[in-house]
């Protein structure tokens, strides 16, 4: 019985039977041999995420705000809906051409024509993939030997080491500082090259940083890239997300198109996170041997998907530009708003991500996060869960309306103040 | 256009009272900054007016809306806008339009009964000299309102966590 809505009178226990076990916090049957003798030994190189906790937290709280989202909060726009429920009423279901329908990888290079003079091949050059997350395992499968190096550069998205180990390499980090915005500097990146080096795995503009990178400094990169003899998998999908100056793809730099596979999606520039659908873009070896995975592991991108994102490419322009200036807009307040309650913040010029520093709360990244969501309800992203040199910051998503922005600011900088108490 | 001219009029056609401070925490803009432009776009007549979007329904005041259209003759010397001024200074007249194709103009009506909407027509438009037939459409339901959906949407829920 608890009396004073505090502390119950005695302590409750929870009698767990025999027959269950705790699985990752689920109960399940307790089997009669240990079943994770069948699991491979690579899965036990790599770390569980540590994200599952945080939905754990998440789940049952009220009134929780969210900026710990990785997904636009607009809905995918009606008319690309639209055109995908047409063609199911149509009876488009079957499969497409393992490399994708034919009519979006003329768009799809139609529109990396028109947007920076790339000249992509629809038939040998483009693989339409699942998601840009299947992008990527099957280009980091293509390209990498057992015991090859890849250089990941950190802070970034959560799947490129992981994808790394899977394929047999070894991931090396290189990681980006505050003091560079977050770009990646070719001397940062030069000591980390050894003769083992096979691959490097960029993500501009950066999940989590919201960081770009100038021309110049691509170059830089470029430069180091092709005097190395290396490989490069730019994963470009926030491209349409810069908000200060011109994306640059990698490939449209001198020299940099055979060495290159990019790739990019639909997410976020058109909002179609559940619909999955990405794409690469690289030489007919890469992407022929891409395709060779793709056939047996995922066959086809699912064509509804691909319905919507030739709609998208054709029409969709207008209503992505409206979304970007929105966001472009929640970006200022956002990031005034950090620099207001006293969590410094660089400007983020792509993605939707703020990324202020709070290491002089005296707080440890996951220590803040989880109080801030235990005492305020906010949730952010400890920045550490986007590797070591995250740890210090929080991932911030605008991708969230004004409201809640206004909001989660209002309660972090109650939790700032009473830090400081 | 200009792109901070741009960001000020779509926060304000999306909602116009947003005050000029607020709407500089949006841009790289001061509030003294936006404040002057809004009352440049106010004197040049690009910003036209502020108004409120009502359900009037939800509140009992069970208003009836037609659409008119009209098929006018011109007269010598006098071309549509003669027209449309003599009708639209009715105050239930609430939008006029000059339409391509099988008639001419599109109105607007409110009033506070079909009937109501009915004689108003009868008497105030029909009888005019111009006016060579009229036919009405009395509005069931409005579903969106200058781009406001008039119903509650359905919220999706989105994972509060991912990467």
């Amino acid at each position: 019985m608890i009396r004073d809505g505090s502390e119950p009178d005695f302590p409750i226990r929870f009698y767990i039977p025999e027959y269950l076990y705790n699985f990752y916090g689920v109960f399940c049957l307790r089997p009669s041999c240990d079943p994770s003798k069948f699991v491979a030994d690579v899965m036990k190189e790599i770390p569980p995420s540590g994200i599952r906790r945080f939905f754990d937290l998440v789940s049952g709280l009220e009134d929780v705000i969210s900026l710990g989202v990785g997904e636009p909060d607009f809905i995918t726009p009606w008319h690309i809906r639209e055109m995908c429920i047409h063609s199911l009423e149509k009876g488009q279901t079957s499969y497409t051409s393992n490399y994708g329908l034919p009519e979006l990888r003329d768009e799809l290079t139609r529109t990396y024509y028109r947007r920076y003079g790339l000249d992509y091949n629809p038939s040998s050059e483009i693989l339409i993939t699942t998601g840009v997350s299947e992008a990527l395992d099957i280009a980091v499968r293509t390209v990498v030997n057992p015991g090859d190096e890849v250089i990941i550069v950190q802070p970034s998205y959560v799947a490129y080491m992981p994808s790394v180990i899977l394929a047999g390499g070894k991931p090396v980090i290189v990681s980006t500082h505050r003091d560079d915005e977050f770009s990646l500097t070719a001397e940062s990146l030069k000591p980390a090259i050894t003769d083992k080096t096979k691959a490097i795995i960029l993500n501009f503009p950066n999940n989590p940083t919201g960081a770009i990178m100038s021309k110049e400094g691509l170059e830089d990169i470029a430069d180091l890239v092709v005097e190395n003899d290396l490989f490069v998998i730019s994963d470009e999908v926030y491209e349409c997300l810069t908000y200060e100056g011109k994306h640059v793809p990698l490939s449209s730099l001198e020299g940099m198109k055979e060495r290159t596979v990019m790739l990019n999606g639909f997410s976020k520039a058109y909002a179609m996170t559940g619909l999955r659908l990405g794409f690469a873009m690289g030489s007919p070896e890469i992407i022929h041997s891409m395709m060779m995975i793709h056939q047996y592991c995922m066959m086809c991108a699912p064509v509804t998907a691909q319905v919507g994102a030739i709609e998208a490419l054709r029409h969709g322009k207008d209503e992505m530009e409206r979304m970007v200036r929105e966001y472009d807009r929640r970006r200022h307040f956002i990031v005034r708003g950090f620099n207001r309650i006293g969590l410094e913040c660089c400007n983020p010029k792509g993605a939707f991500y703020a990324f202020p520093y709070i290491g002089n709360t005296g707080l440890s990244s996951s220590e803040f996060a989880e109080r801030l969501l235990d005492e305020k309800k906010v949730v952010a992203i400890p920045g550490d869960a986007f590797g070591e040199a995250g740890e210090g910051f929080l991932r911030c998503a605008y991708a969230a309306s004004t409201n809640d922005i206004r909001k989660a600011l209002d309660r972090m900088e109650d939790f700032v103040d009473g830090l400081k108490q | 256009m200009d792109e901070k001219i741009r960001h000020i009029l779509e926060i304000l056609e999306n909602d116009a009272r947003t005050s000029p401070e607020e709407i500089a925490s949006f841009t790289d803009m001061s509030a003294q900054e936006v404040s002057q432009a809004i009352a440049k776009l106010e004197e040049t007549g690009v910003i036209r007016h502020y108004k409120t979007i009502v359900d009037w329904d939800l509140v009992g005041e069970n208003y009836v809306y037609a659409v008119i259209e009209l098929k006018v003759t011109l007269e010598r010397n006098q071309g549509y806008q003669a027209i449309a001024e003599r009708i639209y200074k009715f105050p239930e007249v609430r939008s006029v339009r000059l339409l391509s194709g099988n008639y001419d103009i599109s109105l607007t009506v409110r009033g506070k009964s079909m009937k109501d909407v009915a004689f108003f027509v009868a008497e105030k438009i029909a009888t005019l000299d111009q006016v060579q037939s009229t036919s009405t459409h009395f509005v069931l339901k409005t579903y969106k309102e200058d781009g406001v959906i008039l119903h509650e949407p359905e919220t999706i829920q989105r994972l509060p966590v991912s990467f």
